[in-house]
């Protein structure tokens, strides 16, 4: 009883699937008889099996739903109450099956309501006929419509007669009534419905008949129906095992293939070269077995879809794009609710009102469209909608009630850095909260349940244009591509998905390993990065211990970092910190096998595998790591999200600059390279003047833009107000601070901020906790403005392009927008190789602009190659440095660099760049 | 409930049990409990593991977590310089494999010879152990492969 139970139970939830998808085509297609064959199927099976397995509740309610449709199929015209009502017996159906499943047995309840209205219906829909039949009584099986249209085949029995054998068996009606005999003979007769495919016979198997092929129903699949390819269903145990086995094969494989390398001739090579190919199709073919359309997963969303459409009365098309699209089944399991919440939100937040889309000039329905398609390794599922777009006011609200960020924060963030702040934890915007959404699991809950499985997920939204949601996640969990490394000298795999990349460090490298207060960091491309041991990790290492112990950081890291080590670069989540290793290896194929229960304790790893060369190697959790990392810190990188790293661009020269310490807004210190400034003013609080909505002060006969550190303050009330002056030959702009403090020499060394941009990071300058300020963050807020207004006055007569190449994030920044006003369009690019690449995609630019000291090609090689090019050998490039050693720029001509300029040399490098034009211009014209 | 168990393999007369020797002393494991036996070989350790598990390893393409029984009953690391011994056990559809010193022989033991755990038996011991038999000559004392592998339970009294 228990196996037909559970056999049931998943047939019939699955039937009842397709009844759902199925009765929303319907209603949009009410002529369409293919469609509604099928409903009428499904439904007349589950009401035959419960019959059979004595479930009255269950069978009552089946039966009184196939009688309407029975009507429908003879010709009643549907109506859409018919097919809510309908859809309101399947919800009902589910509900009791669902119980049945944890209790085992059907729960105590009446549907009186539910058939009342149905039997009510059916009348209806009869007298709406032609009447040929009213008197029928009610609960008659309808034997007109219970014709099968096709030839009976042996074994089966016609409809009519099933009837016959329902009425004399305890059916319904008797139970309806309160007959407690559940007559359990018929069911211990007939024999279990053999696991035979999703699609459902088209007739109830007779109780005698025989089981298995006699029933299987072969009658051609009607258009519409939900009949599929011939499939069989398999235990999914069963696909696992498949699974664990073949993994095995390719593990024996590899090290076959391993032995028989070392062996310079052996007569193996040729039959294990075909048994290592049967192995990969072997692998390949399994895979798929566990792979699933998405459409799975997608399928209860046309009823979610109009369901909603029916209770916030908006009018809603839902297109499913790619539904065949296949993932990994445990994949697809864990997306599933995430996806139905973000097409609620998309139908429910996203699409406005019936009427606000007429007043908004856009058609009736509103339109969610879902997407999905592979890309590399990976799925991408959009979820589009033509909706309002997210309502960046009312986030901003939000995010200030709520703490997340301060107003003056928002001020400084980007429409899309805002919008993403609706996957912080605790904010869901919905004004009232909707029976549909709003119910406290908001975006965060989607974003960390994306993640869980390895998986990111970004948003754009266009004010009235609509917002799209993009998730990218992996096709697989089981086989992963891991990096093997070593720490304490034990072998581990970290999984690629989590590494960004690798660097090599040392005592005397670029890159290099420091301490701040015990914390070790590292500077990569002019940031600095939270670093932890995988030694310290897991508790032996004393290389870690030095580090920890040192009385001086710096010496002590020194010390610590005097051989090679290598930092896994990894992200999880918002959170990109290093992993200190001791060495690399290379990258492989792993399956992921569980740990044992006795380990599995252990958050660090996730889980232990094979390698080719038959050790057991394990899996390192990055999750688990970050954790760690976290607490290692003191929670210090907790709050470091992504928006944070990416404003905290690090200055990290490794020579003293001069840096101008000053206040404003606060006690505390803030600094700015002393390079970058023009001057230092103080101007007259009676001269400033306010002009649309910003203050302006005349300054050498123009009008200059005044800036506030934070958008609240303001000038001083009278008196002098100093001011630093940021300018280039046009324009300028002047900073408002309270006080300048001093000037000082000193080494940057800034440790991350997650505070707000337009702040570098803090670092300790003459022995003080400093803000340092990022000018490039406050130039365009001037400029920007001011750049429209030159566009007139200033009539260059064609836009230059220029080639920025700098493997720093910050110069690039600060960078761009002077040379961008100084009417360049600027292309900037991280290193040498990646301009080689825009050079070997045929980009022409008329002036380079190259960093010296950059990781792998540097400045100088750059030039070199450069110089023998013929696309690019004539281009003239200038070189960027901070060192100015005559004799570096005496290499620096020699390999072919135009001019040699210091890098904040802002009014040089304009310069420098305006010398070279003429020759671009020469080019240009020939 | 050990003992419980136990009786119902006694009743029957006789049960096999496969012996083991772990620092001089011989023990019994059930034979139908015991799925081989192995020469343990490139243990991958576990960091952060309790030290009682001596790591990970491939038994034919099967990850198996080994135990140390030494560690586990208290013992000192083993001295003689022999090669280890592992007996394989399935439990709960997991791979274990027990770290011993040597593999000795299939016994055949009556409910004649069992005796409870002494009452002076070393806690480490009377933990994982449902009994002994008193043999010519020795004592054998019977592994409770469960309560062996209830590991993570006991980690306090682990170090």
């Amino acid at each position: 009883m228990d196996d037909l139970l559970s056999e049931f139970l998943t047939e019939t939830a699955e039937s009842l699937d397709v009844v759902d998808v199925e009765l929303v085509k319907f209603e949009q297609e009410p002529t369409n008889s293919g469609i509604l064959d099928n409903i009428f199927r499904l439904v007349h099976t589950i009401k035959g099996t419960c019959g059979f397995l004595g479930l009255p509740r269950l069978e009552a309610l089946a039966h009184s739903a196939e009688t309407l449709m029975g009507k429908y199929r003879d010709g009643a015209t549907p109506t859409s109450e018919g097919v809510s009502l309908i859809l309101d017996t399947i919800d009902r159906l589910k509900e009791i099956l669902e119980q049945l499943e944890q209790e085992g047995s059907e729960p105590e309840g009446v549907d009186q309501d539910l058939i009342q209205q149905l039997d009510a219906m059916s009348a209806l829909a009869m007298k709406a006929m032609n009447g040929e039949s009213v008197e029928e009584p009610a609960e008659a099986e309808a034997p007109a419509s219970q014709e099968l249209e096709r030839e009976l085949k042996p074994g089966e029995v016609s409809l009519d007669d099933l009837e016959a054998a329902f009425q004399n068996a305890p059916g319904p009606d008797d139970f309806g009534a309160g007959a407690p005999s559940v007559d359990e003979a018929p069911a211990a007769v007939v024999e279990p419905e053999p696991p035979v495919p999703a699609e459902v016979p088209a007739a109830v198997k007779a109780p005698a008949a025989k089981p298995a092929a006699a029933q299987k129903d072969d009658a051609k699949p009607k258009e519409g129906g939900a009949v599929k390819a011939q499939t069989i269903r398999v235990n999914v145990e069963t696909l696992e095992q498949l699974m664990t086995m073949v993994s095995e094969l390719v593990l024996t494989r590899n090290q076959l293939l391993e032995m028989v390398r070392r062996l310079d001739d052996s007569e193996f090579k040729v039959p294990l070269q075909r048994l290592s190919n049967v192995t990969a199709e072997l692998q390949e073919g399994v895979m798929k077995t566990r792979m699933q359309p998405i459409g799975n997963a997608w399928q209860k969303l046309p009823r979610i879809i109009r369901d909603l459409s029916k209770e916030l009365d908006k009018k809603i098309n839902l297109e499913m794009i790619g539904a065949e699209t296949e993932l990994d089944r445990q994949v697809l399991e864990q997306i599933k609710d995430p996806l139905t919440h973000m097409v609620r939100n998309s139908a429910d937040h996203g699409l406005e009102t019936t009427e606000g889309r007429i007043a908004a000039g856009k058609s009736e329905e509103g339109n969610v469209t879902l997407s999905a398609y592979h890309e590399g390794g990976h799925i991408i599922i959009k979820i589009a909608d033509d909706g309002q777009g997210l309502p960046t006011d009312k986030i901003k609200a939000k995010v200030i009630a709520n703490g997340i960020a301060t107003e003056a924060e928002l001020e400084e963030m980007s429409e899309n850095q805002i919008h993403k702040l609706i996957f912080h934890a605790g904010l869901s915007t919905a004004e009232k909260v909707t029976n549909v959404s709003g119910r406290g699991v908001g975006m965060d809950v989607v974003r960390t349940n994306i993640e869980l499985i390895g998986g990111t997920v970004d948003l754009t939204s266009v004010a009235g244009e609509g917002s799209t949601f993009i998730i990218k996640i992996p096709l697989t969990l089981a086989i992963v591509s891991a990096l093997i490394v070593e720490a304490s000298g034990q072998k581990f795999a970290i999984p690629q998905l989590a590494v960004l990349e690798l660097v090599k460090s040392n005592a005397n490298a670029e890159h290099r390993i420091e301490m701040i207060n015990d914390s070790p960091v590292l500077r990569l491309r002019n940031k600095l990065l939270p670093v932890i041991s995988m030694s310290k990790l897991l508790g032996n290492d004393p290389v870690a211990k030095i580090l920890e112990e040192g009385d001086d950081g710096t010496a002590a890291a020194a010390a610590a970092t005097d051989q090679n080590v290598f930092v896994v670069v990894v992200q999880v989540g918002g959170q990109t910190f290093g992993i200190v290793v001791d060495a690399v290896f290379h990258t492989e194929e792993i399956v992921v096998k569980p740990m044992s229960s006795m380990l599995r304790e252990i958050t660090m790893f996730s889980g232990n595998t094979i390698l080719g060369d038959g050790s057991v190697i394990l899996i390192v959790d990055p999750n688990g790591i970050a954790q760690a990392v976290a607490k290692d810190h003191g929670g210090a990188q907790d709050s470091n999200h992504v928006d944070a790293a990416e404003a905290a661009d690090l200055i990290g020269n490794e020579e003293k600059t001069a840096l101008l310490v000053f206040k404003s807004g606060s006690e505390d210190l803030k600094a700015v390279p002393l390079s970058l400034v023009t001057r230092l003013e103080e101007v007259d609080v009676a001269n400033i003047e306010r002009s649309n909505n910003r203050d302006l002060v005349q300054y050498r006969g123009k009008l200059m833009p005044l800036i506030y550190i934070d958008d609240h303050l303001t000038h001083k009330d009278e008196g002098l107000q100093p001011i630093l002056v940021f300018a280039d030959e046009t324009h300028s702009m002047g900073l408002v601070v309270d006080e300048i403090v001093d000037i000082v020499e000193d080494r940057l060394t800034i440790e991350i901020s997650s505070e707000k941009d337009g702040i570098v990071g803090s670092a300790v300058i003459k022995g003080k906790a400093t803000e340092v300020i990022d000018v490039g963050y406050y130039l365009p807020k001037a400029f920007d403005d001011w750049l429209e207004k030159r566009d007139i006055p200033n009539p260059v007569q064609r836009e230059l392009k220029l080639l920025l190449v700098d493997d720093s994030a910050f110069f690039r920044n600060l960078l761009s927008p002077l040379l961008a006003s100084a009417g360049y369009r600027v292309t900037m690019v991280e290193s040498a190789t990646e301009a080689l690449q825009l050079k070997d995609k045929g980009e022409v630019f008329d002036v380079i602009v190259s960093d010296i000291e950059m990781p792998e090609m540097d400045g100088i090689t750059f030039a070199g190659v450069l110089k023998g090019d013929n696309q690019w050998g004539e281009t003239p490039i200038i070189a960027l440095s901070s060192h100015t050693n005559p004799e570096v720029i005496a290499r620096g001509r020699a390999a072919g660099f135009r001019d040699y300029v210091a890098k904040f040399d802002r009014e040089g490098l304009i310069e420098s760049i305006r010398e070279c034009k003429p020759v671009s211009e020469n080019e240009a014209a020939a | 409930m050990t003992e419980a168990s136990n009786e119902n393999k006694e009743i029957g007369a006789t049960s096999e049990f496969v012996t083991v020797h772990i620092d001089g002393q011989l023990f019994g494991l059930p034979i139908e409990q015991v799925e081989d036996v192995f020469m343990p070989d490139a243990i991958t350790e576990v960091p952060l593991s309790n030290p009682q598990v001596a790591g990970v390893l491939n038994l034919r393409g099967r990850i198996v977590t080994a135990i140390d029984m030494r560690k586990r009953l208290g013992l000192p690391p083993r001295s003689d310089g022999g090669t280890p011994m592992a007996v394989g056990i399935e439990h709960q559809q997991e791979s274990y494999g027990l770290i011993i010193d040597r593999v000795g022989e299939v016994l055949r033991l009556g409910r004649r010879t069992f005796e409870k755990n002494p009452a002076n038996l070393d806690v480490r011991w009377s933990s994982i152990s449902a009994g002994v038999h008193r043999l010519d000559g020795q004592l054998l004392v019977l592994l409770d492969v469960e309560r062996i592998l209830d590991i993570t339970g006991e980690k306090s009294n682990a170090a």
